[in-house]
């Protein structure tokens, strides 16, 4: 086998972007963007992991199968992230009447009701009254 | 190993989603779990790491041209890098180790988010602790192919092996792309103001 084979400069070249863009997203880390920071630390993320596939993978000279198998990956990654995200992110987004938005989000389960005791718990007014007597 | 790096996303993106609805649901804890870690040493092991990408694909083009010297000294250089890496890790992990950060029966952590924070270091370490796997995987892979590039193994014509452990080492850098900024990174700034 005999694949493209790249300048040296070129790794050089990608090798820079990317501690240029390592320096951007943490000075970015000390200025408070507000919810901003969260997607311009994922944008700069992908952009670099973007620049590490194409070009120290090959895949930018690779054939239509490795790039769509590369592909695959991030479309189920994005399945995955965006249908359950889509949920638990747009419950309490609308409530039914009687309902509440807190229903799915964390179901809690109290312990199990005792279990009466026919002798000694006459405190107990939940006994079963209705006992047959034999 | 196209289809193997594709299952291996899958097997990191699992906990990502968990980490994502953790987030959603302690954003003050994350806030707070960030401020522990230390942002130069991973900044520094960033560095370290695609630092390491650039000398393991100067490596694969070396074996591409048949340079089979220069390939094993990339190789080293790489191996090099990594164990670096490590070090790097471990000392941090030592830290958390003496703090009583560590998640479990031992876990000290002052503040109203203590509890929530546990769940942050436990995404901190599960994340971190199978990247540092993968780590040391790679690192016994690049170490035998090392030495199957220095008994000449390799040519122009068939130089497989180190182009997949490439694949393999390149992988767990992107990993890591992601997990500096989501560890480390976002959301430390909304601490400062």
């Amino acid at each position: 086998m005999s694949g493209h084979v790249s300048p040296k400069t070129t790794y050089y070249a990608i090798f820079g972007a990317l501690m240029v863009l390592t320096a951007i997203t943490v000075t970015i880390a000390f200025i408070n963007l507000g919810p901003l920071n969260f997607p311009v630390a994922l944008g700069i993320a992908i952009l670099k992991a973007t620049l590490v596939i194409l070009f120290f993978m090959h895949v930018k000279y690779s054939s239509q199968l490795t790039k769509l198998i590369c592909g695959t990956a991030f479309f189920f990654l994005f399945v995955l992230f965006g249908l359950t995200l889509s949920d638990y992110l747009s419950r309490g987004w609308f409530v039914a009447p009687g309902g509440t938005a807190a229903a799915g989000t964390r179901v809690t389960i109290g312990p199990p009701a005792p279990i009466a005791e026919p002798a000694g718990q006459t405190e107990s007014d939940t006994e079963p009254q209705t006992a047959p007597e034999r | 190993m196209w289809i193997f790096l594709v299952t291996e996303v899958m097997f990191f993106g699992g906990l990502l989603m968990a980490y994502l609805l953790y987030r959603v649901w302690y954003p003050l804890a994350w806030s707070e779990g960030s401020l522990e870690l230390d942002i130069r040493l991973g900044g520094f092991n960033t560095v370290v790491l695609i630092g390491s990408s650039l000398t393991m694909a100067l490596a694969v083009r070396s074996a591409q041209t048949g340079a089979q010297k220069a390939t094993v000294r990339w190789l080293l250089l790489t191996m090099a890098l990594g164990l670096t890496f490590l070090v790097v890790k471990f000392f941090e992990y030592r830290e958390k180790y003496l703090l009583h950060h560590i998640p479990g029966p031992n876990f000290q952590f002052e503040g109203p988010e203590a509890a929530h924070v546990q769940i942050f270091l436990s995404l901190y370490f599960g994340l971190t602790g199978l990247h540092a796997l993968h780590m040391v995987v790679g690192f016994c892979v690049l170490a035998v192919i090392t030495w199957m590039a220095h008994r000449r193994r390799f040519s122009p014509e068939w130089y497989t092996p180190v182009e997949l452990s490439g694949l393999y080492w390149h992988f767990v850098d992107i990993v890591w792309i992601f997990l500096f900024p989501l560890l480390y990174l976002v959301d430390r700034a909304h601490h400062l103001s």
